[in-house]
């Protein structure tokens, strides 16, 4: 299980309102939402982002309100992970639920620019800067977690079983 | 080793005597499961995946239309249209159809006497932790966390490890809960208590009413923290005798819980203060604010709709007139405290200052409607985040502030201390 792509670059404290603006709330189709994610911030991203690209953000990333609708929003763009220093503790439970993987590892937030390349092997738990050469270790998805994230989040995993 | 309040209540919620420490992961049973508007749709297509066709008791689930509701637009009514026709299939008790006694979730459940002290609650909005005023367990997750606690009636958490938060003294003047609240999410910033939970405690929690006390668990998960809690004292437990709640089981820390910190507060220290843009944690004195003229003040939301809130902004502006060309939107935040309000000549009051009094809803505080800002404008608002373009356009500016310095700002068309309007 690998994602590889381009790499999107944010700061701290990204919170959900900038994720998804509540402008747009009132639907629930990710599609829909995706068309908006991150525009109060950067109004390219929903346009130029592509299918397994990388978000990489500064601390507290996922800050704010409890919706889910922010993760939705980034995995329908086909983001194919977010690396963070840090994440609020609601969006790190909510994009794992939903099957948006996502990895705490401050020194790859700290290391890894924007347009990078970057391959992400959440089996050997490594995060390559293929651009830069430099490698990070990361916590590896147990396999419990990389069967959540292939059935597309908790409730068909749980389905699944 | 002890546990903290936080612990305790989850402790009990895994099963008699059971304890739990920091870092653990536990399977906890619920009593009372929330969703709004914005959160249940999601949640509800979730539901069926978890193979149950009943919710796991139709008295502990509640679904409050609130965001954009009454519905802001066609968007918006579908979205309400869904929560209700589950509702109706279900058989939710506690379904609140707006104008019978509804109002803003987390000022609302309290006041219906839905949360009792000891509970465990989890809902689909952030500002779920408000219920810790109550000596509850309580937090905010997402819509498919929120599917499985309607389907299952449980929850998983990670055991909280705790800030202290250490209260002295009675807070003076105009200041209250909200200036507390802020200046601790200034003083630790707005991930200082990430994953954790705020304990407060101290003799300054004496000095504070239950509305000050549900301002301030409300914005623990501005400072990132998992849950707020109070101690269960004979001001909370008057509160839910009042309010009907089912009988409390109130816990306390153990003398010798471990803490990651302790911060101490003095509450007779404190001056009114204002978050600036774009952070909660971006706290100044008001008297530190300088000139900054502004455009729209909301006095309402989940933070500070309730009665005491309204009876502080209406007594700074009775007799007096909101500033030329400055909007004041006025949102008591459930239908009792609106009528309330009018019983006691708030409402008059407000509309005679040159104010519009709306009915509860969240609508401007999350930029849904009702006082949205346009580019370049700059709002004080009592409400809880001041994110970029939190309540509008991505170039206008919120400031975070209590009712009192809210009230005073709109009769002064700019950032104002309460004391100025005499």
């Amino acid at each position: 299980m690998k994602t590889r792509g381009t790499v999107f670059r944010y700061g701290d404290n990204v919170d959900t309102d900038v994720i998804i603006p509540a402008r747009y709330l009132n639907t629930p189709d990710a599609s829909e939402l995706a068309t908006h994610c991150m525009e109060d911030i950067d109004q390219q991203f929903a346009r130029t982002v592509k299918s397994g690209d990388i978000v990489v953000a500064g601390r507290n990333f996922g800050c704010g309100s409890s919706r889910e609708h922010a993760p939705l929003a980034i995995k329908a763009c086909g983001v194919g992970c977010v690396v963070a220093a840090s994440f609020a503790r609601i969006f790190y439970r909510n994009a794992l639920n939903i099957g948006l993987p996502i990895l705490e590892c401050p020194a790859a937030a700290e290391a890894v620019e924007a347009g990078h390349t970057v391959t992400v092997d959440f089996v050997a738990g490594e995060i390559t800067d293929e651009t830069t050469g430099q490698r990070f270790a990361v916590e590896p998805f147990p396999p419990f977690m990389r069967e959540l994230v292939a059935a597309g989040g908790l409730a068909n995993y749980l389905r699944n079983r | 080793m002890g546990m903290t309040m936080t612990q305790k209540v989850l402790a009990a919620h895994v099963a008699e005597g059971a304890t739990v420490r920091a870092g653990e992961l536990v399977m906890a049973k619920l009593d009372l499961v929330l969703a709004n508007d914005i959160t249940a749709p999601v949640a509800i297509g979730e539901f069926p995946k978890f193979g149950r066709e009943r919710v796991f008791d139709r008295t502990k689930v509640a679904l409050v239309p609130d965001h954009f509701a009454p519905n802001k637009d066609i968007k918006a009514a579908a979205q309400c249209a869904c929560m209700r026709a589950f509702a109706r299939a279900q058989d939710i008790e506690n379904y609140f159809e707006v104008g019978h006694d509804c109002g803003v979730e987390h000022a609302l459940l309290p006041e219906k006497g839905l949360v009792t002290a000891g509970d465990c609650v989890i809902g689909a909005d952030s500002h779920t932790c408000t219920y810790g005023a109550l000596g509850a367990f309580s937090t905010g997750v997402g819509s498919t966390d929120a599917a499985a606690g309607m389907a299952t009636g449980e929850a998983w958490f990670r055991v909280p490890s705790a800030i202290k938060v250490v209260l002295r003294n009675a807070p003076r003047g105009w200041v209250c809960g909200k200036d507390v609240v802020l200046r601790l999410i200034g003083m630790i910033g707005v991930d200082g208590a990430r994953y954790q939970s705020l304990e407060f405690t101290g003799d300054g929690v004496a000095a504070l009413g239950m509305d000050d006390r549900f301002t301030i668990a409300n914005m623990a998960i501005e400072a990132g923290a998992k849950n707020g809690i109070f101690p269960v004292d004979d001001i909370c437990m008057a509160y839910l005798s009042e309010h009907g709640a089912k009988p409390p089981r109130a816990f306390a820390a153990d003398a010798d819980a471990e803490y990651e910190r302790e911060v101490e507060m003095d509450l007779s220290e404190l001056k009114p203060v204002v978050a600036f843009p774009h952070l909660p944690s971006n706290v100044r004195d008001v008297d530190d604010a300088g000139d900054v003229p502004i455009d729209q003040v909301v006095i309402g939301s989940c933070t500070n709709g309730r009665i005491s809130d309204m009876r502080v902004a209406a007594e700074i502006m009775r007799g007096r007139k909101v500033a030329p060309g400055i909007r004041c939107i006025v949102i008591p935040a459930t239908q009792r405290v609106w009528l309330q309000a009018m019983e006691e000549g708030l409402l008059k009051t407000f509309a005679e200052a040159g104010c519009v009094v709306s009915t509860p809803t969240c609508g401007p505080c999350l930029g849904g409607y009702m006082g949205i800002l346009a580019k370049g404008e700059r709002c004080v608002a009592t409400t809880n985040r001041n994110f970029v373009g939190r309540m509008g356009h991505v170039e206008s500016e919120v400031y975070l502030a209590s009712p009192a310095v809210a009230a005073a700002s709109a009769l002064a068309g700019r950032i104002a201390m309460p004391e100025e309007m005499k």
